[in-house]
């Protein structure tokens, strides 16, 4: 009696089997491409030899890179929105991690109302945002320009911020605190040696958040700004006619910066944990 | 600073961290809120006052009184609802779409990413680090006529050349769920990741096949991201406008786009603001009603 | 930042009367109880009695609704934890996660101004036996090197009290032996006071030099684990240290020293010292390893029925059923004299007058019984 191996399986069933195992993972590698085609394609065109109108290839240059305030405007609109970003961001993280310690670490009447007023910012469209903040302007005559888009930049930040630090303060452990009154920290000192430092990384990340949001934000700024320029502003005007080179410099430039401070905190985080 | 810290004299027990001091909490939450109310409640109510007033007969641009005619909104809506139709669809499509190209996304995220994890994460969020507009201009480009995708799709023989993506609704509804792509999945992954794959294990050890664990305990379990990701997506989409200037054509407007005309290029601010104003309501009871249905019971 | 206004009092600490109420809730219920300077008191009691709430009002973490606590002669009960000579070793340790452990041994001698702090913090660490992870972060840190490095903490400071907030609870079995030997050593040689809060009567009976057993926001009984466990007066206290038979009976007489009781035409004798009520309505009390397999006693119960066995090693503990059908518990040690019985066997009990107690009959036989360990 001679036993019969089993006969092996087929190339073709192997590759199938493997093929519906790993569907998934075909299909996520598909939509990162998917995700990753305009930013690629932004920053191939920024070495495009293109002069003033970027819609056609005419040949690689680093120019642009090297001489990104080459193009007029750009760097104008560029240093207002970092200016504005900035400003708006320690505006809006100071007042939003104010609410948030007032919301994680205390009691107190109104709390339903409170978490309501920072939820509706988040859930209103941002042309009511926009236009609703314009209605007001206009109605006390005061004219659109810089101030005005930071006070719209700090507004719908806050909520952000708000709910970035609300959820690092819920993580820490309210009996350090009480550890650290318990070794004669009175309360100015447990806040400075050990609340501030834990709920720190909370602050900073909501610190970017607010930033990305305030330097990224068109629609809203594009109601409240009157004549000032933006960056997005000036991208969204240039459209029609080709945005300059310089343009795309200055937005893969950002996007590779903010791929490394995020690549760079999880390192550190990663470090910290081991060390 | 007395106030910044959670400890001593509690009387709400050990593990809450909760103190009771009588002032703090309001000056701690003054100043915030105060800028919220001044800038955000009382433009809402400066909006429906805009909204109810008249340009009299004769006036400048731009100069108007206050009659309280609610008839603005009934004259606005009727004038627009192509618009506001179009925009609820648009928004609605290219919700649908991002939902079904995010889940399977943040699925493999979740479950089938190993050590990777953290780094597709960040590759999921990477690409809006580039300027929206920057972004929604290069899909002008790359849908363009002369861009390789029309170049592509002119060699095949079903499409004749007169072919074209851009200044058609397809482009602007692709636009809108590109652009809204990562606020679907990063809250459908969040919502996924906290399964307990043991749950998922019991499921097959009661004789569960794979589609219908997926079927009757992934899905359910993932509901909470799910109604995340559908707000996030669909408020923004419904009154965004860029994508339908951008990439659309006079026929494909959405509300966004008269509400900014409105505003800034037919000086019509009663119009606008009673058009705003329609839109955020609807937007919020469509919001309240989907809330109700799927039940949700922490957004903040 | 120095905080120079640390109090200096030595001395017991007392609480007088202390209560704490959340709403209608009591959490601690006119509790009084002193504590002998440099001793090892343990507060023992299931979840939710209380235990952990005194302990906070005495580190200044909660405020007493009613009462006064004082070390020696000053009165500390609204003292900013701050401001009080006394320091927590908390449940789960609660070490600094963003600093090292020097740092975190540091911290309170450094709020209280001292600028060399490198000798105390090393003799800590040397008390504790980790000197060598004085650069490591707590996250580095095994459950058992974290919970040493707490006390280290604490004690560097030489409080007047140190708390100890059930340190060994997530602490794996042996390893928690190991820390009850460690701790009763390092209070020895620091003559500190320590008050340990546990639900572990085990764990309370082999450190503390007192224990007040507390149930419902009060303390049922004080004192060393002998006279708990020998002499316990009331149900809940037989019942919560170890394991204990209770028979309702009533008083016939009390006199020449002894008390005469009656439980189903049966007579016991007890000695009037461990009689703790003066009512006539009583529960009998006997320990389980005090009950032999005979009938030869002043105090026996013929006709039993085994009905049930387990051989556990050091000892046999047998079920018995009564005649009238209460079950009683037996242990017998694996010894000399073994009696093996099997389930059905025909036995008769007997135990000594003076291993018996009585406590008052209005009580729930099944008080503390069976309480599950958090």
């Amino acid at each position: 009696m001679t036993t019969v191996a089993a006969p092996m399986p087929s190339l073709s069933h192997r590759a199938s089997r493997w093929f519906s195992r790993n569907l998934i993972r075909i299909y996520a590698s598909l939509a990162f491409i998917y995700l990753f085609i305009p930013v690629a394609y932004t920053f191939a065109f920024s070495f495009n030899d293109a002069g003033k109108s970027n819609l056609v290839w005419q040949g690689f240059t680093l120019d642009n890179w090297k001489n990104p305030c080459g193009a007029p405007q750009v760097c104008t609109a560029v240093a207002n929105s970092i200016q504005i970003g900035v400003i708006s961001t320690v505006i809006a993280t100071l007042l939003g991690t104010m609410i948030a310690f007032a919301l994680g670490r205390h009691k107190f009447r109104g709390r339903t109302s409170t978490n309501l007023l920072i939820f509706l910012p988040m859930a209103t469209p941002e042309v009511v945002l926009g236009a609703s903040l314009l209605a007001m302007f206009l109605n006390l005559r005061i004219n659109p320009g810089f101030w005005t888009i930071v006070i719209a930049h700090v507004m719908f930040c806050i909520s952000f911020v708000v709910v970035t630090v609300k959820a690092r303060i819920a993580s820490l452990d309210p009996r350090l605190e009480q550890a650290a009154m318990d070794l004669y920290a009175n309360e100015r000192e447990t806040f400075r040696f050990v609340t501030l430092p834990l709920v720190m990384p909370g602050i900073a990340g909501a610190a970017l958040l607010a930033f990305s949001l305030s330097f990224d934000d068109f629609i809203i700024t594009n109601f409240n700004s009157g004549i000032e320029s933006t960056f997005p502003k000036f991208v969204y005007v240039s459209a029609a006619r080709g945005i300059p080179a310089q343009a795309n410099v200055i937005g893969s430039a950002m996007f590779f910066i903010a791929l490394i401070i995020v690549i760079v905190g999880q390192v550190v985080s990663r470090q910290r944990k081991k060390s | 600073m007395a106030f910044l810290h959670g400890a001593s004299a509690t009387h709400s027990g050990p593990k809450s961290g909760l103190k009771s001091r009588s002032y703090t909490p309001y000056l701690l939450l003054a100043p915030g809120l105060i800028w919220l109310i001044t800038f955000f409640i009382i433009p809402i109510f400066s909006l429906a006052s805009t909204s109810t007033m008249v340009r009299p007969e004769g006036a400048q641009i731009g100069t108007y009184v206050q009659e309280l005619r609610f008839q603005n909104y009934v004259d606005a809506f009727v004038a627009n609802q192509e618009q506001y139709v179009r925009s609820f669809v648009y928004a609605g499509i290219a919700t649908i779409l991002a939902l079904a190209i995010a889940y399977p996304l943040a699925y493999m995220i979740a479950f089938k990413s190993g050590k990777y994890r953290n780094i597709l994460l960040v590759l999921v969020v990477a690409p809006f680090f580039t300027s929206f507009l920057l972004r929604t201009v290069a899909w002008t480009q790359i849908l363009g006529d002369e861009g390789p995708v029309v170049s592509a799709l002119k060699l095949l023989p079903f499409f004749d050349d007169s072919i074209r993506l851009t200044a058609t609704p397809f482009a602007v509804v692709s636009g809108l769920t590109y652009n809204f792509l990562p606020f679907m999945t990063l809250p459908l992954y969040a919502s996924l990741e906290r399964i307990d794959p043991r749950t998922l294990e019991a499921a097959g050890d009661l004789y569960a096949n794979g589609f219908t664990t997926f079927r009757k305990v992934t899905v359910p379990l993932s509901m909470p991201g799910v109604v995340a990701g559908t707000l996030l997506t669909f408020i923004p989409a419904a009154g965004d406008y860029v994508n339908a200037a951008l990439l659309g054509n006079p026929n494909t407007k959405m509300i966004g786009n008269v509400i900014e005309s409105r505003f800034f290029a037919v000086v019509d601010y009663p119009t606008a603001a009673a058009l705003s104003f329609t839109l955020m309501a609807t937007i919020l009871i469509l919001v309240t009603l989907y809330i109700r249905r799927s039940g949700t019971d922490e957004l903040v | 930042m120095a905080n120079s206004k640390v109090s200096q009092d030595t001395g017991d600490l007392v609480l007088n009367r202390v209560s704490k109420f959340y709403g209608d809730f009591r959490a601690v219920d006119d509790l009084s109880l002193t504590v002998p300077d440099g001793s090892f008191f343990a507060l023992l009691g299931p979840s939710g009695c209380g235990k952990t709430t005194t302990l906070r009002m005495i580190a200044g973490l909660e405020e007493p609704s009613q009462g006064t606590i004082h070390i020696g002669d000053t009165d500390i009960t609204t003292q900013k934890p701050y401001r009080r000579n006394v320091n927590t070793v908390f449940q789960n340790y609660a070490l600094f996660p963003h600093l090292t452990i020097f740092e975190n041994i540091a911290f309170g001698l450094r709020r209280r101004g001292l600028k060399d702090v490198k000798t105390e913090v090393e003799n800590a660490l040397n008390l504790v036996e980790l000197g060598h992870l004085a650069e490591r972060k707590p996250g580095q840190l095994s459950g058992g090197q974290q919970q040493r490095i707490a006390v280290a903490r604490a004690i560097v400071n030489r409080p007047e009290v140190l708390l100890l907030d059930e340190p060994l609870g997530a602490l794996d079995l042996k390893l928690r032996r190991q820390m009850q030997i460690e701790l009763k050593r390092i209070q020895m040689e620091v003559g500190i006071t320590f008050i340990h809060v546990t639900h572990d009567q085990e764990e309370a009976m082999t450190m503390a030099d007192t224990i007040a057993v507390m149930n419902q926001g009060k303390i049922e009984q004080m004192g060393s684990a002998t006279d708990l466990y020998e002499a316990p007066k009331t149900a809940f206290v037989a019942n919560f240290l170890g394991q204990c038979n209770l028979i309702k009976a009533k008083v016939q007489s009390r006199t020449g020293g002894k008390a005469v009781v009656t439980a189903k035409s049966l007579t016991f004798e007890v000695p009037l010292t461990r009689v703790s009520t003066e009512s006539d309505s009583v529960l009998l009390g006997v320990r389980p390893e005090k009950l032999r397999l005979d009938d030869k006693g002043i105090n026996s119960i013929k006709e039993c029925v085994v009905t049930d066995r387990s051989f556990v090693g050091t000892s046999t503990q047998y079920l018995v059923r009564t005649p009238w059908d209460l079950e009683l518990v037996v242990f017998e040690q694996n010894d000399e004299g073994l009696h093996d019985l099997r389930v059905g066997d025909k036995v008769s009990l007997e135990w000594d007058p003076e291993h018996t107690f009585a406590l008052d009959g209005a009580q729930d036989v099944n008080a503390g019984a069976d309480l599950d360990d958090e």
